[in-house]
């Protein structure tokens, strides 16, 4: 690290014995002596994050999905609870770029329904002569935007509205499924998001009393915490979550289950806080700065917590995806969120049924969806861990 | 050293089931109304009817008119004596519910981990002593997927693709000439063979995290002074790299037991209710849906308490390993 | 050590054969940012029966050199010229460079013919295998002894190396074990097959210095016994000075001189040699910048400082455990003056600091500190407000320059926190910092970069400039010095030396190194097992020391000087301790 970064007095002649040999490969690549001898803790992180590609493109994808899932109500082509029985089960439409004698047109193609007279269900094929034309900002039904802004416009869309539109299929009801997979993503991806913050509050709290206070309260903390980690996950919730009074609302349930989730991700947070206040309390430079007549206040948040924000980060980052398949996987089972609300784990249960999946397979797609979000969550996390202490290696 | 190690462990354990007891014991109670209530309720809904003496009699049995905290002691003297109460949706006690499904939840648990330890160790040492390979790279990009994709997901998937592919369905424990059988050796391979997919669908996401545990470590342990004190000694690489480096990184590998017991139950009951197979999960989760709750209720105590015993066996099992542990 | 000296005149003609020759050796590792040369073309020959000393600071190279020799140098490190001749006992010779690092021949050698012992006895050896095992290995490796015959060779080799009831410390696991078994069991285990060559990589660094000495005894009676050749990797001049029959001085991956000792001791030609024996020199005697001492009057009075740890331990039946870190220790230091505070690790000198800062509460006794204004407080007494005037007149330097200064903060806020936390205000901190960055030695420009920047020495003057920002009148500098190397030692005494003279400071100097007390200090305390033996004025305490603790522990300090060792002469004080 710091090869080539030190500089040498003339004076105290340290030059003859000063270069420690380093091992460790170079923080930066290009990144020049000067740079580096000034770089700040987030920039030297950001330094050593940006080698970690995988974690640099998952990054992009979270924003992404998080960016989504915000302006779902646009974004989204179709309202997600809109039922249209003629489309029950039809399936995804690819998308053509010229129509023959017109040139240039973005279309989908309509459906022809025919009965399968020995399965006894409908069979939908592309009719090539039904023309969807589609395009971008087109009209729609009137909605308003994160509940605020008053739209009539969609990004993406069939250019007359009420024609269909399925690019990943339809439901049971006809419903888009595309729609209901982006709007989806506000309750998974949020779910996660408020779990860690509820995570984040009783970790830090409790793993910080734990810490600071060491003694028996330490010990009832450590104890609390290898029982919560000793209980089978998915039976305790499923019996806490099905205690939910079926007449609660929706926003409720969303709340109490989150709640449910982060009772049990806090614990590893509380741990990893813990640890670090603990293996830093003795640390020279925070015994300095009580020497330096700092206030015990200014000592946790300007000497400490700088160096464990970074790890804190880092494990609420690999936390979040466990949140999103508690969530997802309670809801899949049927006592966590409840439709009408629009979950991922909600839309799977569509697909518990493998009859049904085997007739529109579609109905996985919320399945990859969760996939992704979880995977680039992961490759984020992970990358995050690695460069939170740049001072290692 | 190792007998009082033991006798602390055994000691801890106390609280611990005391609390998984509340638990158990607050969702038994968390429906509004005792069970009697829904009991009569669903009976009555169902054209069915109980005499008066009957709901007299269990009124008492489970001490429903004293308070909360009698009825948690009556509560847990009867499961201390093996009765786990009433079930109204099998209409008979739960214990007789209880143990057979307990006892496949658990011989499925236990195969995972099985499966779980022989794929991770291997391929996590691979990892470590290959670091940056091709195939380190490989693994780790599986292990990642692994860890994303939902145990149920997979079980759908896995269903979809056998049902559309092959055109059987996969799910269930037996063939169904054996579903009511006795035991037998004949039963016991057709188990065998229906095993596997559970098995391996429960196991992905354990054998992920663990791949990364054990590679981990055995990264750490490959730097430490004494492997450079062997190898100076003159042993082979390999004999070395098994002895001591990984000899060591087995103790957290080995203490991973505790934490993926429960995650590997969890896996269990999720997992049965897509593949329906006969164990807790599809129970847990119609007796919870129906509040049938001391059958629920016993389900999540005894899986509990089971997997706080696994626990401390893979404890003890370390203690055996590691020296310095029971000598702290 | 009459054992050595018999080989030093013991010049039969095979005694002196070369066993191992190196001849342009050179070791590379090819990283990201280029090739680092670690070992750059070097030679040398150790010889059957005498001692070749590696000597060199960090980063010199003399580790990769001796990992070179049995070819386990780490990932990405290659041998990519050079020769390493083994002459073997029957006459015949092996060239082990040519060797492929994992065949078998290679392996053959490891252990067998060339066996190693470490630096870290703590880490060096397997936790979780029993010693006998770790011992036993060996030879289950190199020889065709059956089981029973191992066992006997391995309880032989642990009397061997003086571990008392091999019997059952054959069965115990290395945590059982103290700094200094560790170390004998080591080298049992490098002894095990007879090797012809024992490389030892400076194998007492982490050890007290009377263990150091045994340590030192043990080989060179086992190298007389055995006549091996022994390659000794070491820092310490000192050290050098006494076991060498041959030194290799090396300096960023070169040679920069070798020959006998008494030639690099008494006729260095390389500025680099000089200065090395020129530091080690110094620091056999008082600085002479150093003003004679005059007592002032007294600045802080410690009476009757106790420390009892308490550990419970059990379950059942809770017992506890006392162990007293420091028993009633008592002193005063004066005005300007520096008292030095000298003792083994485990010995209390650095609780005894730390209680007078309160970082580790005292369970007894008093701190009289005499403030500016005069009149005493009890620092012990006082609460938090109060501490925190002390905490700008009392000022600590820390031992470890990389963890004592918080990476996350630049120079100068470092250097200003103390001033910002007693409300100085921002333009005045900052031409205060410049003003000790100047007094320290180091450029104003550095204020804005961050620890990292920095070598150790370096980190050591911004801890030293942190201490000085609040004009404090006493400075605990626990070890200050100890982390770094010896030329840097000497630049951070000299510094001190020139601060004390500018500021009218008072030292409280705790170190385990007793010629760094003897150059720095007016007073010294010398403590063992948490009690002060002795106290007195550091020439009185160095010339004619009083207790026979004192006495070990001066003797037992190796003398850069190799017409006249001391180690075999020295002192040894009956302890009640009976492991080493």
């Amino acid at each position: 690290m710091s090869n080539g970064t030190q500089f040498d007095p003339p004076a105290t002649g340290e030059s003859l014995s000063a270069t420690d040999m380093d091992w460790s490969p170079d923080q930066g690549g290009h990144i020049t002596g000067a740079d580096l001898a000034t770089a700040s803790q987030w920039k030297l992180m950001w330094w050593k994050f940006r080698k970690h590609r995988l974690a640099m493109i998952s990054g992009v994808i979270v924003l992404a999905i998080y960016f989504v899932a915000l302006f779902a109500d646009f974004i989204a082509p179709a309202d997600p609870n809109a039922t249209h029985p003629r489309y029950t089960y039809a399936p995804p439409q690819s998308i053509g770029l010229f129509v023959e004698g017109q040139g240039f047109q973005p279309h989908v193609t309509g459906y022809k329904v025919e009965v399968d007279p020995v399965a006894i269900r409908r069979v939908f094929t592309a009719d090539e002569e039904q023309i969807v034309p589609i395009g971008f900002f087109v009209r729609s039904e009137p909605y308003r935007m994160l509940g605020l802004i008053e739209m009539e416009r969609k990004l993406i869309g069939p250019k007359e509205p009420g024609q269909p539109f399925y690019l990943l299929g339809a439901d049971r009801l006809g419903r888009d499924m595309l729609s209901r997979i982006l709007h989806g993503a506000r309750v998974s991806m949020s779910i996660g998001l408020v779990g860690v913050a509820v995570s984040l509050g009783l970790g830090v709290l409790l793993g910080g009393i734990s810490g600071y206070y060491g003694g028996w309260v330490d010990d009832a903390v450590q104890r609390l915490i290898e029982l919560l980690k000793a209980i089978p996950t998915i039976p305790l919730w499923m019996g806490l979550a099905a205690a939910i009074p079926a007449a609660w609302s929706p926003l409720a349930v969303y709340f109490v289950i989150t709640v449910l989730i982060s009772l049990i991700g806090w614990t590893s947070l509380a741990r990893e806080v813990r640890g670090r206040f603990l293996s830093m309390k003795n640390d020279d430079f925070v015994i300095a700065a009580k020497l330096d007549r700092a206030s015990e206040l200014r000592v946790i948040v300007r000497h400490m917590a700088p160096s464990f924000v970074s790890h804190i980060i880092a494990t609420l980052t690999l936390a979040i995806p466990a949140m999103i398949l508690a969530e997802t996987a309670l809801s899949f089972l049927g006592i966590g969120l409840r439709p009408p609300v629009v979950s991922w784990g909600v839309l799977l249960q569509e697909a518990q049924n493998v009859r049904a999946v085997a007739t529109a397979p579609w109905l996985l797609m919320p399945g990859l969806a969760v996939v992704i979000a979880v995977l680039s969550l992961n490759f984020l996390g992970d990358g995050l861990r690695d460069a939170a202490d740049p001072y290692s290696e | 050293m190792l007998m009082r190690y033991v006798i602390k462990r055994l000691l801890y354990m106390v609280p611990t089931l005391l609390l998984i007891s509340l638990v158990s014991f607050a969702i038994v109670q968390l429906p509004p109304g005792d069970f009697l209530d829904s009991y009569i309720a669903t009976l009555e809904a169902g054209g069915g009817d109980i005499s008066a003496r009957e709901v007299e009699l269990l009124r008492q049995r489970y001490a429903l008119d004293g308070n909360v905290v009698t009825q948690y002691f009556v509560w847990i003297g009867n499961v201390l004596q093996g009765d786990f109460g009433w079930s109204f949706q099998y209409q008979r006690p739960v214990s007789d519910v209880l143990w057979g499904r307990v006892g496949l939840t658990f011989l499925i648990s236990l195969a995972s981990m099985i499966f779980v330890y022989m794929v991770a160790f291997p391929i996590g040492i691979y990892s470590a002593v290959r670091k940056y390979s091709l195939g380190d790279y490989t693994f780790t990009f599986l292990g990642f997927l692994g860890l994303a994709i939902p145990n149920f997901l997979l079980a759908l998937v896995l269903m979809y693709v056998s049902l559309t592919v092959f055109g059987q369905s996969v799910g269930g424990l037996f063939s169904p000439e054996f579903q009511d059988a006795p035991w037998s050796w004949a039963k016991l391979v057709d188990l065998l063979a229906h095993l596997w997919i559970p098995v391996i669908i429960i196991g992905t996401a354990s054998t992920a995290g663990l791949i990364r545990v054990m590679r981990a470590n055995l990264l750490d342990e490959l730097n430490k002074p004494y492997v450079e004190t062997a190898r100076a000694k003159g042993l082979s690489e390999g004999r070395l790299l098994l002895r001591y480096p990984v000899r060591l990184a087995l103790n957290p590998f080995v203490s991973q037991v505790g934490w993926e017991l429960p995650a590997l139950i969890s896996g269990a009951a999720i997992t049965s209710i897509v593949l329906n197979l006969p164990t807790t999960g599809p129970v847990l989760l119609t007796a919870l849906k129906s509040q049938d709750m001391y059958l629920a209720g016993s389900f999540i105590l005894i899986l509990s308490v089971l997997t706080v015993i696994g626990t401390l066996i893979s404890d003890l099992l370390l203690a055996w390993l590691d020296p310095r542990i029971s000598y702290e | 050590m009459t054992a050595m000296d018999g080989t030093l005149q013991d010049k039969s003609p095979n005694a002196a054969d070369p066993v191992l020759e190196v001849r342009g050796l050179s070791t590379h590792f090819a990283l990201r940012q280029g090739v680092l040369k670690a070992v750059e073309n070097i030679s040398f020959t150790v010889k059957r029966g005498k001692t070749l000393c590696i000597v060199g600071e960090s980063g010199s190279g003399k580790s990769v050199a001796a990992r070179s020799i049995l070819q386990i140098v780490p990932s990405p490190g290659k041998i990519v010229s050079g020769q390493m001749v083994l002459h073997r006992r029957r006459g015949s010779t092996i060239d082990l460079a040519a060797l492929d690092p994992r065949s078998a021949k290679m392996r053959a050698v490891r252990g067998a013919r060339i066996s190693m012992i470490f630096q870290e006895p703590m880490s060096s050896l397997s936790p979780v295998h029993k010693i006998g095992f770790q011992i036993e290995e060996s030879l289950v490796l190199h020889t065709n002894l059956d089981k029973p015959a191992r066992r006997k060779r391995v309880l032989e080799l642990l009397r061997q190396v003086e571990i008392s009831e091999p019997e059952a410390a054959a069965d115990r696991y290395p945590f059982e074990y103290s700094g200094g078994m560790r170390q004998r069991a080591m080298i049992a285990m490098a002894l095990a097959c007879e090797p012809d060559v024992l490389i030892a990589d400076e194998p007492t660094t982490a050890l007290d210095v009377t263990t150091q000495a045994e340590i030192l005894d043990l080989i060179a009676r086992l190298q007389a016994d055995h006549g091996m050749g022994v390659m000794f990797i070491t820092h310490d001049m000192g050290v050098v000075a006494e076991i060498a029959d041959e030194v290799c001085v090396m300096f960023r991956g070169k040679v920069v001189e070798q020959g006998p000792v008494d030639n690099i001791f008494h006729a260095p030609e390389h500025p680099y040699t000089r200065m090395l024996i020129g530091t080690a020199r110094k620091l056999e005697a008082r600085a002479e910048a150093k003003p004679p001492f005059r007592a002032g009057a007294s600045i802080l009075m410690v009476e009757g400082l106790t420390k009892t740890f308490e550990k419970r331990t059990g379950f059942i039946r809770k017992t506890t455990v006392r162990t007293e870190a420091v028993k009633s220790a008592s002193f005063t230091l004066r005005d300007g003056e520096t008292l030095g505070i000298v003792g083994e690790s485990g010995s209390g000198k650095t609780t005894l600091g730390q209680m007078i800062l309160r970082t580790v509460e005292p369970t007894a006794g008093k701190v009289l500190y005499h403030g500016r204004a005069g009149g005493a407080v009890d620092v012990t007494a006082l609460n938090r407000e109060g501490m925190r005037d002390i905490y700008g007149d009392i000022r600590m330097v820390f031992q470890d320059p990389h963890n004592s200064l918080n990476p996350r903060m630049t120079v100068e806020q470092i250097i200003a926190e103390p001033l910002r936390n007693s409300g100085w205000s921002s333009s005045d901190s900052h031409a205060r910092v410049k003003e000790l960055l100047d007094l320290v030695g180091l450029p104003a420009q550095v204020m804005e970069r961050y620890p990292h920047a920095f070598s150790g020495g370096q980190r050591q003057r911004i801890g030293i400039a942190r201490a000085l920002a609040p004009e404090p009148r006493i400075i605990v500098a626990d070890e200050a010095t100890s982390a770094l190397d010896v030329s840097l030692r000497a630049q951070v005494l000299e510094l001190l030396l020139s601060i004390q003279k500018r500021m009218s400071l008072s030292f409280l100097f705790i170190s385990h190194d007793i010629s760094v007390i003897r150059y720095f200090c007016d007073r010294v305390a010398v403590m063992r097992q948490g009690e002060i033996v002795e106290i007195g004025e550091v020439d009185q305490v160095c010339t004619t020391p009083q207790h026979g603790y004192t006495k070990a522990l001066l003797s037992a300090v190796p003398h850069p000087n190799p017409r006249a060792r001391r180690l075999a002469t020295r002192h040894r004080y009956k302890t009640e301790r009976t492991e080493t």
